[in-house]
């Protein structure tokens, strides 16, 4: 018999103190779901505190109980993979206002918000500093002290840059992989027509649907939306072109002159839009899609992004793809440079992959020896 | 670890503990050779993806960038020495890139490969086309050395923008030459520079 722990370990913590939020409000009874892979060691220095992006979560490695798929970062996440869990301890916790067991908005409100029902859209606007404040929270009941390192990809990055910024202390470098220190306009109108698609559903009743079946076809439209702007416009091109689908009768690619998804793309992405339905929450899109929109790390320190990182001694790595248009490598260059303003240590480099903005959940060897090298220090 | 010649040079220049910016540092070598030699805090700008890759590999901090467009991103005296080997013939304007390496930089080291070494003198001289040597390994039409420059050029250069000499070296081959004649006999040459 061996005491060997299971390669992960799915938690929940309860947070004892409530949470102050950027909104001004309070909230009680916070719970984080996490998922751990690998060992703490003994002076706890051995934890990389990984950030999901906005529609994953912590199953990073183990197989999402939704869907049945592998975690999203399995590519990268694993023993002797980037992220190698025979050293390293990762964490990986469900954002709060997330779906998979955090609170959010489905979580059952506490009794002096709304009694016996889930907060819906009464849950409080939240923040990506709130969202980090949860996992240092979830920091502190491990006892963890000081993390070995911040990733983070997307979504995950801004997570990753906020703790940095915010709770320097905390870890001692910052993995920031195709994201951004503020959304652009571009980036917020994007997201405007998910959340505009999902409350024009009738069935998001002002998000009151409950545990019964939500504004599936909001958020459908809304997935697909944002799909797009993951992919790249060569990408998509190579992948589907024009080309036309089979009919069901064995028609071969052929126009119906009508408005079935005649197109492979429009069916693809038909596809993305209904399987996110089955395992993503309306209210958690829509909170967690304001969340990033809010997010500009420089407003949070007077205007200037240098001023949000200086005297830190973290080192920095921040890693974009040229085929990615939704934050694109000038945004990284953008917070690289008032690293380097900071005068803290930061690498920049732009890779070079054809998926677009999910290149970072892809299989490009190049990002895993930055990955490895980074971390490996 | 073997250095290239024009890099064991700065390396063994450059003071222990000192911050340095390497433009256009290539795949690392030069900097993790100072920082694990001499404790240097070094930073790199390195416009080729694949060799930031490689330094961040090694753990050192580099930026992917242009050495004409980007040294301006950098504040004023932020380094002690601030580095351009091999480096200053590829770029657009070697002048302006010059004068920001002396801004960021209390000193700069700058090394460049001299178009006036005999065998290239020689091959232009003789062959009456775009001398391809050993140093210069490239045809004409795809080398990335756009600036040809001799030693005579870079001193006029530095003369004209008002840059003062600290030090030089010349080197042919990986052994050092006299400053005499160095125009046509040395193949490589390191300038110490400040303002």
């Amino acid at each position: 018999m061996t005491n060997a722990p299971p390669l992960t370990a799915s938690h929940t913590l309860d947070l004892a103190q409530p949470l102050e939020l950027d909104g001004g409000q309070k909230l009680d009874g916070v719970r984080i779901a996490y998922e751990t892979v690998g060992t703490l060691n003994a002076d706890k220095s051995n934890a990389i505190l990984l950030f999901h992006a906005l529609t994953m979560d912590q199953h990073v490695v183990s197989t999402h109980p939704r869907t049945g798929k592998p975690g999203w970062w399995r590519n990268s996440v694993g023993p002797g993979k980037p992220i190698d869990t025979d050293r390293f301890f990762v964490i990986c916790a469900n954002v709060l206002g997330g779906c998979m067991g955090s609170t959010g908005p489905a979580s059952p409100a506490r009794a002096n918000v709304a009694g016996g029902q889930t907060y819906a859209m009464r849950f409080p606007v939240i923040t990506i500093r709130d969202m980090v404040r949860a996992q240092i929270a979830l920091l502190d009941a491990l006892g963890i002290e000081r993390v070995h390192a911040a990733v983070g990809g997307s979504m995950g990055g801004m997570l990753a840059l906020s703790l940095a910024a915010n709770f320097p202390e905390r870890t001692r470098a910052a993995l920031v992989i195709a994201s951004t220190a503020r959304h652009s306009a571009q980036n917020i109108a994007f997201h405007e027509v998910g959340r505009q698609a999902i409350m024009a559903d009738p069935k998001w009743q002002g998000g009151n649907y409950g545990s019964g079946k939500g504004p599936e076809n909001g958020l459908a439209v809304a997935r697909m939306a944002a799909h797009i702007t993951y992919l790249s416009e060569a990408g998509l091109t190579e992948k589907f072109g024009r080309r036309l689908q089979d009919r069901p009768d064995g028609t071969k690619g052929a126009k119906t002159f009508g408005f079935d998804a005649d197109f492979q793309v429009e069916s693809y992405l038909r596809h993305q839009g209904l399987s996110f339905t089955g395992r993503f929450d309306a209210n958690s899109y829509l909170y967690i899609t304001r969340a990033m929109d809010y997010f500009d790390l420089a407003e949070e320190h007077g205007g200037k992004l240098a001023e949000a990182f200086a005297g830190t001694k973290a080192r920095f790595c921040l890693v974009s793809f040229d085929t990615d248009w939704l934050y694109p490598t000038a945004e990284s260059r953008h917070v690289a440079h008032a690293l380097n303003a900071a005068g803290a240590a930061v690498s920049c480099v732009e890779l070079s992959a054809p998926y677009g903005h999910d290149s970072f959940l892809l299989d490009v060897p190049e990002l895993d020896r930055v990955i490895a090298g980074f971390l490996n220090q | 670890m073997n250095l290239r010649p024009d890099l064991a040079v700065i390396a063994a220049n450059v003071a222990p503990g000192a911050r340095v910016l390497d433009v256009g540092c290539g795949d690392g070598a030069l900097m993790a050779a100072l920082r694990d030699a001499r404790q240097v805090d070094a930073r790199g700008l390195e416009i080729d993806s694949a060799n930031v890759a490689a330094c961040v590999a090694r753990g050192l901090s580099v930026m992917q960038g242009d050495a004409d467009t980007d040294l301006a991103d950098y504040p004023d005296k932020s380094f002690d020495f601030a580095i351009l080997s091999q480096t200053l013939q590829t770029t657009m304007r070697p002048d302006l890139v010059l004068d920001q390496l002396l801004r960021i930089g209390r000193k700069a080291f700058v090394s460049f490969p001299n178009f006036a070494h005999w065998r290239v003198r020689l091959s232009l001289l003789w062959g009456g086309r775009m001398p391809v040597t050993r140093l210069l390994p490239v045809a004409w039409y795809e080398t990335p050395n756009i600036h040809h420059v001799t030693i005579d050029d870079f001193r006029a250069l530095l003369t004209a923008r008002g840059v003062k000499v600290e030090q030089a070296w010349f080197l042919a081959g990986d052994r050092s030459t006299s400053a005499a004649a160095a125009n046509l006999r040395a193949e490589h040459a390191v300038f110490l520079l400040s303002r």
